[in-house]
């Protein structure tokens, strides 16, 4: 093998690949080959670099420089110039907007400095597609050390020790899901991976899976061997093909190194993962939901308890985490529960990773510590509002979670702190709005959302966003009246109390957190000619389920 | 090839290191030595590209991870091509002239590793930079 001089790191996303990378790649690889520089030069697709933005991204190594916006055409300029030549392509580096002149290195970029990116750790570094570059990367170690050095119990004592929390948003201590599905008598164990990620805007889980299907794939190993369970599953929406494709290649190259199969390790733990498709209903993300859905049943969820950990998939002890959660693990194996928990704040540890989206300047993913500030996630890493309008609003939490405004911003960000000012920390899809959006129509975009994605179950959710968002409409189209306005309230709060899952209890926040922050933008569109001091009820017809 | 033990593993892990070891990032500026090869068209001409190669073996035979080659364009002397100009950290850049591959050998022996930069190769820097 001739040694590489140069590695040239393109980015291979969902994202990336919308802006032609992989007719860059293309260019690159044939203009790289033409001029004889094969042998020496290797280009490398990788996972999501997180700056979606200014894709797609190049990054040429050992040199540290990072191109954006490349296109097809760059190509030669890249190869010519840069790989030839040794110079850089002063016009494809990032531009710092306030300061306006080219950076070249990741590290001087706003955009990276406050990241810290455990999770997204081989993302944009390693070729998703090669097992062997993740081994070089330190992957597997963990699960070897795991199954020869560590019993099962260790194993769950290092990750309850770390403070690891459920990364999709529930944020349950995830060594304690794992101690509780132990604890379960039976023969037979599952262990699922919910990649099922559904909120708009959201797209951590996919790029995890994209960039770095391998530490999923050894951390269900490491928690299958945890719990005694000898096969898993991955759920996933068929939505994520790339995703698909890149998992199903690393599936098949796990199990021809042996580190799936029969006797891992030489040692007597057998593991194996299936891959079972969703057609992409927002509710098969609820636990009891998708493993209806893996087992063919319609994709509803079910009265919790038992809880999956006690009768789950087939009715054995089925333990369900998320992809980010999983990412967490081998690190947390080979660095140690301390260096974990050392990163945070007291009760949510490590890191998080968001995708930023809306009206802001650096569209993309990032990964920061727990405890940051929504102020340095949005002016910091994120830029600012773009077109330097003002900042008016933040969704976090997806469709479940609420708007949180200015004064909110120096929240920190960590499960509870986000949960005591009105929000959530959900799977992590952050929309930022300006002062050009209406909430009220923010509000009736959530609701149309979940309206759809109700499952049907149960008629709270059912029937109740149904009629709510009628009466959204309504309002919008400026015919509501207070007692409208009144309704709603009171079929929020009956929807929240009275729904069977997650979904139903958590569809209308949008509402009520705008109606909480933004209840002048209600009043602008409500034309009340009986009541133009807002004093208007609505009384029901009856009082079922009324606190009268 | 199946892996059972974490010996094999690990050795997996060595002979793949070299894959991605050119893309470590982490290290902060400054910390590595730096080695930079003038690659314009007069130097490719005088054999830049060959000379490159040999650092990269060589470094690579050595296992001195912590030096990077890195191509630059032309700094002026194209009389004395190859050029190459090697940064340790906390001390003046050196400039060598007419680096052919053979020369190599002698400069990572002599100033990398023993930190006695070799005289007849240097160029007079009669340049500021910035």
């Amino acid at each position: 093998m001739e040694k590489m001089r140069m590695n040239v790191l393109i980015c291979s996303g969902t994202g990336c690949m919308a802006s032609e990378s992989e007719k860059v790649i293309k260019n690159l690889e044939a203009i790289i080959k033409a001029r004889g520089f094969a042998n020496e030069v290797e280009v490398v697709k990788t996972g999501c670099f997180g700056f979606c933005e200014q894709g797609p991204i190049v990054k040429i190594e050992p040199d540290n420089v990072f191109y954006v916006r490349v296109g097809p055409k760059d190509a030669k300029e890249i190869v010519d110039e840069h790989i030839v030549k040794g110079r850089r392509v002063e016009r494809l580096l990032y531009k710092d907007p306030k300061e306006n002149k080219p950076i070249s290195r990741q590290e001087d970029m706003q955009f990276y400095k406050k990241q810290l990116r455990v999770a997204l750790r081989n993302c944009g570094f390693i070729n998703p597609e090669d097992i062997y570059e993740y081994i070089a990367a330190g992957g597997y170690e963990a699960l070897g050390k795991a199954l020869l050095e560590m019993t099962r119990d260790e194993v769950i004592e290092e990750i309850k020790a770390s403070g690891l929390r459920g990364r999709g948003g529930g944020g349950f201590p995830t060594g304690l899901k794992w101690e509780i599905t132990k604890k379960q008598e039976s023969e037979v164990k599952f262990i699922i991976c919910n990649a099922d990620e559904g909120d708009p805007g959201a797209f951590m889980d996919r790029s995890i899976l994209e960039g770095d299907p391998h530490s999923v794939i050894e951390a269900m190993a490491i928690g299958a061997y945890a719990i005694g369970a000898d096969k898993g599953i991955i759920y996933i929406r068929a939505e994520y093909p790339l995703a698909i494709s890149r998992l199903t290649t690393a599936l098949k190259q796990a199990r021809e190194a042996g580190l799936l199969g029969k006797r891992i390790f030489d040692t007597d733990f057998n593991f194996d993962i299936d891959i079972k498709y969703g057609a992409g209903a927002f509710v098969c993300g609820e636990e009891t939901a998708l493993i209806n859905s893996c087992e063919g049943k319609r994709g509803e969820p079910n009265y919790k308890p038992p809880y999956p950990a006690q009768e789950g998939y087939w009715g054995h002890p089925t333990c369900v985490n998320n992809v980010e959660t999983f990412a967490n693990i081998p690190v947390i194996i080979t660095k140690g529960a301390q260096w974990f928990a050392s990163i945070g704040t007291e009760k949510s540890k490590g890191t998080k990773v968001f995708a930023l989206a809306g009206k802001i300047n650096n569209v993309g993913l990032v990964e920061v510590p727990m405890g940051v500030t929504l102020r340095e996630i949005i002016y910091g890493i994120g830029g600012g509002i773009q077109g330097g309008r003002k900042f008016k609003a933040i969704q976090t939490g997806g469709p479940s979670g609420g708007v949180l405004t200015e004064k909110d911003l120096d929240a920190q960000i960590d499960y509870d702190s986000l949960l005591a000012v009105g929000s959530m920390m959900g799977s992590g899809g952050m929309i930022v709005m300006d002062e050009t959006d209406n909430m009220v129509d923010i509000a009736k975009f959530y609701l149309e959302f979940t309206m759809d994605e109700s499952c049907g179950r149960c008629t709270p959710c059912r029937i109740g966003t149904k009629r709510m968002y009628e009466l959204l409409n309504k309002i919008t189209s400026k015919k509501g009246t207070m007692a409208d306005i009144d309704a709603l309230k009171q079929l929020a709060y009956m929807i929240k109390d009275g729904s069977l899952c997650g979904l139903g209890q958590t569809a209308p926040n949008p509402v009520i957190s705008t109606m909480k922050h933004f209840w002048n933008e209600y009043m602008d569109i409500i034309k009340d000619v009986d009541h133009p001091q807002g004093e208007g009820r609505y009384v029901p017809k009856n009082k079922i389920g009324m606190k009268s | 090839m199946q892996i059972k033990s974490l010996e094999e593993l690990r050795k997996i892990k060595e002979d793949y290191k070299d894959k991605v070891k050119l893309r470590s990032q982490n290290e902060e500026a400054g910390d590595h030595t730096e080695i930079l090869v003038g690659m314009a068209t007069c130097g490719i001409s005088s054999g830049a590209r060959e000379t490159f190669q040999a650092f990269v073996e060589e470094l690579s035979k050595e296992k001195m991870d912590d030096t990077k080659v890195i191509t630059v364009g032309c700094v002026g002397y194209c009389h004395s091509e190859p050029t190459v100009q090697v940064i340790i950290k906390g001390q003046k850049p050196v400039l060598y002239g007419n680096v052919k591959k053979e020369r190599v050998h002698e400069i990572i022996e002599k100033h990398i590793k023993g930190g006695q930069p070799v005289e007849r190769l240097i160029l007079s820097t009669d340049f500021e930079t910035i």
